[in-house]
């Protein structure tokens, strides 16, 4: 058990492309609903897309969100993708306003762009994310390398040490990618970024924090 | 900012790419998922799945191909054809599409754009058009009428007004096929993908009629158009993807190398 590899599903939009991609990395996950799955699991991961609101809602009814907070505490490797990401913040816009888990200090916004500028919403397609500091999750990424980004929020922490790297779009920065301790999270989706997104899911598997 | 997508499209029939020109005389030139994976590793940004006979024979899509390309390529995938509900929906994304591509269905039930939006999300959505030039009249008025049935059947739709109401009904992106372009190699129909463009707040993905980086370049600026759908330019070799994409890049467009 201690060995596993957990994807926490809870309804929140699919998960079979983050699955293959660790079955590729030569890892066999387990997709779990069970709180007690997650906390014994050696490393989680927290993906998801859709909106904040139902996420929420499911992660409670689930008691998932207790679990991911034990999982976080207990200083094993998570990591967030997309909603996975947004919602350990403490609120997202979205939904007329969503009080998330609150893990990371910060809250996630909607895209406003400057009068004139046009941009089309979900942020949709590949993107170049700048990487600043070394953080051995998002070790060996080529320079310039492109993502795939699909959401219409985006997170904000508090804390700017937190973040990793960032993206621009319309003249938005967002913080494509953070670590808080034992947690990385991306906005984007690793599963579905080619050889970039597949090194970064290889550097969480043998991450230790 | 975001890069414009090369989106490289395979049709599919019993399991086997296949090619026409205006949807007639088909060959067949190769196994779907060996070829989607090579163009994968070439570096294309988006893959589309086009079960090009289910729809006709009222087949299912191939559920089994599905799971087996999400297996071995890791960027989206769409795939089409053959969709006839929301339980056709969920197979397919649950097998590891990125997202489904509805045509002819959506002309008789547009309802089914919305149904699929909110369950699945916008982002699921596509909505395929298959657009004729023809005279332009009250009913018509940007002079492109909406067909399907691989041009075979009108249907009476202003290919614009169609274009904005499917973005209401909550279409994550429109893909626009010129069924007068396709497959000529000419190059992609520019006025009612640019119109189209222009029009809509969500991505536009122009198809037919693809047959030199020089198209694809025109389209991406002139055309207004987010992403490029190519085939035969690169099923046949002509192309490579890294050509194409090195030509795009230096002509000043953003893309993803």
């Amino acid at each position: 058990m201690l060995k596993t590899v957990a994807i926490i599903d809870y309804d929140a939009g699919n998960l079979t492309s983050v699955a293959c991609a660790i079955r590729h990395l030569g890892r066999e996950p387990v997709v779990t609903q069970d709180p007690a799955e997650v906390r014994a699991a050696e490393r989680v991961i927290f993906p998801g897309v859709g909106a904040a609101g139902a996420a929420m809602e499911n992660l409670r009814q689930l008691q998932l969100d207790r679990a991911i907070e034990d999982v976080f505490e207990s200083g094993k490797p998570v990591l967030g993708i997309c909603v996975g990401y947004q919602v350990i913040l403490e609120h997202s816009e979205e939904d007329q306003g969503t009080d998330c888990l609150g893990i990371l200090k910060g809250k996630v916004k909607r895209f406003r762009f400057a009068p004139g500028v046009v941009r089309k919403i979900p942020h949709m397609g590949w993107n170049e994310v700048r990487f600043e500091n070394h953080h051995p999750v998002f070790q060996d990424l080529p320079e310039g390398s492109q993502f795939y980004f699909v959401h219409s929020y985006y997170p904000l922490p508090k804390d700017a040490a937190v973040v990793q790297g960032t993206a621009v779009d319309g003249g938005v920065q967002l913080a494509a990618a953070m670590a808080n301790r034992n947690l990385p999270a991306v906005q984007f989706l690793p599963e579905k970024s080619g050889q970039p997104g597949l090194r970064i899911l290889e550097n969480f598997l043998t991450w230790k924090p | 900012m975001l890069s414009k997508r090369i989106i490289v499209c395979l049709d599919v029939r019993d399991r086997k790419t296949t090619k026409g020109i205006r949807f007639q005389g088909n060959v067949d030139i190769g196994d779907p998922v060996s070829m989607g994976e090579r163009y994968y590793h070439e570096g294309v940004d988006e893959l589309v799945f086009y079960d090009i006979t289910a729809s006709a024979e009222g087949r299912p899509i191939d559920i089994e191909m599905v799971k087996e390309v999400a297996r071995r390529i890791f960027i989206p995938f769409s795939v089409g054809g053959g969709i006839r509900s929301l339980e056709d929906m969920r197979r397919v994304l649950l097998a590891g599409a990125e997202k489904v591509s509805v045509n002819s269905l959506a002309v008789r039930n547009p309802q089914i754009i919305s149904e699929g939006a909110r369950v699945f999300g916008n982002q699921c959505i596509v909505l395929g058009m298959d657009a004729l030039g023809v005279e332009k009249s009250s009913s018509i008025p940007s002079g492109y009428e909406v067909v399907v049935k691989g041009g075979r059947e009108r249907t009476g739709l202003d290919a614009l007004a169609w274009a904005q109401r499917a973005e209401e009904l909550g279409a994550g992106e429109i893909c626009v096929n010129s069924i007068d372009a396709d497959g000529t190699k000419e190059g992609y129909e520019l006025t009612i993908t640019s119109r189209i463009g222009e029009a809509l707040g969500i991505p536009v993905i122009a198809s037919g009629g693809a047959g030199t980086p020089e198209h694809l370049r025109q389209v991406l600026s002139e055309g207004k158009a987010d992403a490029a759908l190519i085939a035969s330019m690169v099923h046949y070799g002509e192309y490579s993807i890294a050509q194409i994409k090195k030509y795009l890049a230096e002509s000043g467009l953003r893309i993803r190398l």
